[in-house]
């Protein structure tokens, strides 16, 4: 039996007995926990725009994603382990977004599918555009491209394995003890234009400076 | 050629002398309605001209001459030329025009657009609520004087791009760091948002409360989406319920909307061309048609001969290719998980790989130009298209049909349910395979043909029930059609030139209006745009099929059960960039 090696599980440098490698690994927590997740992202089941429709190419049979564990879309959030942003975020969906988010339970990533999720994109300068999804949700992998093909979206996919890969239980975010809910992001407001609640004080302040100068 | 979207064959004037005239500004046609007279005359339109099909309402700011107009386009649905009509009032708040929803159902939704966007008010509508943004947001986005929070100049390209090119971060030049526009003293922390009452009212005083039921039930509010597997995207609906009945329902749109009214006017006419891919982004070929053949129309240039049947051709695969997506989806919705939809897009991939030859990218083609297409089909891509019109794409169609259309489990879920009779598809101004499956034989390649399709020999897929199985099969026979057309076009094209114009970046399109339109894969898609002469068009607006096919909504779903909603939505076949824009 050849050595465990594409999974990755076994550490180098343990000489098992040929007839119980494929029963027996030797290998670290950290490894273990990163190589259950990193095969089994499932990713929230979830289309914004144009993107979207890429992002169901690389489900089909020509890319077939399921190669990469990461085919099992779910359309509640309560059993994703990914937010694949694909397309883009309007002011009017971004609670909506926030609210899925939050309801994710961790570990949790968000991959920025295409222009749009990742900075605007073409419709950056539009009134109702969020100018990227990383002014509200925390962003692993950004894949540039409108839309990204099928390659280049598996190709972010296997990034944020690797990612996965390096992490460390003791020190992801989400593990910390005696902090309140490091990732809750607080639903912005849809008022005369968008609210990001974190930022009332800034705006006040602005608000008060450009009635100063009117 | 393409007809003109109107031509004067009907005097309105004549008909109405002191009511209405001639609209005489150069380069525009059509006729000025006083706004008082309004409903008078477009009910004479429709019940003694037969202009029975309302194809777009829209608005147009003129700041200039203290003016706000609202263009309407209407047609016949036995084919030709339609007739536009507009009317006007002094822009002073409040600016009212009277609803035209009472003539044309159509309306509906986009006057609700105009109001939301443009800010005029439609007197007589029973429900004007905002449609694209949310209640509370500050102004009407496209009037001429409401500048964007990333606002830089009037019009690209930017003088701090090009040829200077050292623009500043579009969040440095903004007051908030972002994307956003707060009116001045502004609290955040006071502020109370809108609730959305006012939706939930809409749905109240439509629904149908029985009154001598002895069971006391009370109905329920279910708002399925922005987030839902089976509506296709972002759309939301709140249905409201008896039991599992639908007595009421809303769309409520807008999670989509990227604003490209707006942005288009501030872009050159070509910047436009990659934005109009990604309206209904399964068909990006067949919208930069419909933009193309507009600007053409305004600038009254030629197409070159061979560019006709290159895009004809393109068009056609196009359709192939969102039909087989439609029926992979719709197989989807009803419960046959995924295979259906696999076997759709490997067929897909395979025109994608001709467009990507072509045109470089998959999805977003950006490929046609004014007077003709941007690049030539290469002799080994030209065989592949052949390949796959004579082999492939007729034999795996009969392969779909011979799976599909027999089977027992899908015939009994579709025969017999009722999606659209005629007269409530045309009220509704629905167009494209839902109208022709409730028996109306509208297709604009033939009622009103463009670009070369009056030469090819095909037969306008049309059948009569209206019901779901109908509005299946139909697309079925649309692969037909097309592929019919695609022989031929493959057969006859010739060799030459592919665009009649020099490559340039900045074209000169005179001063005046047109409407351009299409038959997408969807529906009629049309383009109304307003030149001023300048490189940057002064209104651009788009007639979405999947927008305006979402009007008749309520009338297929009322009275059905709330599972039956996600299969006539289906139907209906939208996709949210173009609802939204
Ligand atoms: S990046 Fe491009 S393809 Fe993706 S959502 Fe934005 S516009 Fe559409």
């Amino acid at each position: 039996m050849e050595e465990n090696k594409y999974e990755g599980l076994n550490l180098p440098n343990y000489n098992i007995p040929e007839d119980i490698q494929n029963v027996v690994s030797v290998t670290t927590l950290d490894r273990l926990y990163n190589w259950g997740r990193r095969w089994s992202v499932w990713p929230l089941m979830f289309g914004l725009a144009c993107c979207a429709i890429e992002m169901i190419a690389a489900q089909a049979a020509r890319y077939d994603m399921a190669r990469f564990g990461m085919e099992v879309m779910r359309p509640t959030p309560r059993q994703a382990d990914m937010m694949l942003v694909s397309g883009t975020v309007t002011k009017k969906m971004l609670p909506a977004l926030i609210r899925l988010y939050n309801q994710m339970p961790e570990p949790k990533y968000v991959v920025a599918m295409g222009a749009c999720a990742s900075s605007g994109g073409p419709f950056k300068e539009g009134y109702n555009v969020v100018a990227g999804i990383d002014k509200f949700l925390p962003v692993d992998v950004y894949i540039p491209g409108c839309p990204p093909t099928p390659q280049a979206l598996i190709a972010g996919l296997i990034k944020l394995q690797e990612k996965i890969d390096k992490q460390s239980i003791r020190k992801v975010r989400w593990y910390q003890k005696g902090k309140a809910d490091p990732n809750y992001v607080p639903m912005p407001i849809l008022g005369p234009d968008l609210i990001d609640v974190r930022r009332n004080a800034e705006y006040k302040e602005a608000a008060a400076r450009k009635e100063g100068a009117a | 050629m393409t007809a003109p979207a109107s031509t004067q064959i009907l005097d309105l004037a004549a008909r109405f002398p002191d009511v209405v005239s001639t609209d005489a500004r150069p380069g525009f046609s059509g006729f000025i309605v006083k706004k008082e007279n309004l409903v008078e005359v477009a009910t004479a339109l429709r019940d003694e001209f037969g202009y029975d099909l309302l194809s777009t309402v829209t608005g147009v700011d003129y700041p200039a001459e203290n003016k706000m107009e609202v263009v309407y386009h209407a047609f016949r649905t036995i084919g030709g030329p339609g007739i536009v009509f507009k009317t006007q009032a002094d822009r002073v708040e409040p600016i009212e025009v009277p609803s035209l929803i009472n003539v044309w159902h159509g309306a509906d939704f986009q006057e609700r657009e105009t109001w939301d966007l443009m800010g005029i008010k439609f007197t007589g509508h029973p429900d004007l609520r905002r449609i694209l943004m949310w209640e509370g947001f500050e102004g009407h986005p496209l009037r001429k004087d409401w500048k964007e929070a990333f606002f830089e100049e009037e019009t690209k390209p930017f003088k701090s791009r090009w040829p200077e090119g050292n623009h500043l971060y579009a969040e440095f030049r903004n007051p908030y760091r972002d994307n956003l526009n707060f009116p001045s003293g502004f609290d955040p922390e006071q502020y109370q948002p809108q609730t959305e009452d006012q939706l939930y009212f809409s749905l109240e005083r439509s629904s149908i409360k029985p009154k001598d039921a002895d069971l006391k039930t009370d109905s329920i509010v279910v708002n399925m989406g922005p987030h839902h597997p089976s509506t296709h995207g972002v759309l939301r609906v709140a249905v409201e319920l008896d039991g599992e009945t639908v007595t009421s329902l809303k769309p409520v749109m807008g999670y989509l909307h990227r604003n490209h009214d707006k942005i288009g006017e501030r872009n050159t006419y070509l910047q436009i061309m990659p934005y109009t891919d990604r309206l209904d982004y399964f068909n990006s070929m067949a919208n930069n048609f419909g933009y193309a053949i507009t600007v053409e129309k305004l600038m009254k240039i030629p197409v070159a001969e061979r560019a006709e049947y290159i895009r004809v051709i393109m068009a056609e695969l196009t359709r192939v290719q969102n039909h087989l997506i439609f029926i992979g989806m719709l197989l989807n919705d009803l419960g046959t998980l995924y295979t259906p939809a696999l076997y759709a897009f490997e067929e897909r991939e395979l025109i994608l790989d001709i467009f990507e030859a072509v045109a470089g990218a998959r999805m977003m083609c950006n490929y046609f130009r004014f007077g003709g297409v941007v690049r030539d089909i290469p002799d080994d891509v030209m065989q592949k298209i052949k390949d796959l019109v004579h082999d492939r794409l007729p034999a795996k169609t009969d392969e779909m049909e011979r799976f599909l259309n027999e089977n027992e489990v899908l015939m009994a879920r579709l025969k017999g349910m009722h999606v659209l009779n005629a007269e409530e598809a045309v009220r509704n101004s629905v167009t494209g395979p839902c109208l022709r499956a409730a028996g109306v034989p509208y297709d604009l390649r033939r009622a009103d043909p463009y670009s070369v399709y009056d030469r090819f020999d095909f037969d306008v897929a049309v059948r009569y029930n209206g019901d779901m199985y109908d509005n299946y099969l139909i697309r079925f026979d649309e692969i037909r059609q097309s592929l019919r057309i695609l022989e031929q076009a493959i057969k006859q094209i010739p060799q030459g030139p592919i665009n009649s114009q020099k490559p340039q970046y900045q074209v000169r399109v005179p001063a005046g209006e047109a409407y351009g339109r299409v038959e997408s894969p969807k529906g009629e898609l049309g383009y109304y745009v307003v030149s001023n002469g300048k490189p940057n068009p002064y209104r651009y607006h788009v007639r979405a099929p999947s927008f305006i096919n979402l009007t008749a909504l309520e009338t297929m779903c009322k009275g059905n059960k709330i599972a039956d909603f996600v299969a006539l939505l289906a139907m209906l076949d939208i996709v949210m960039g173009e609802v939204d824009r």
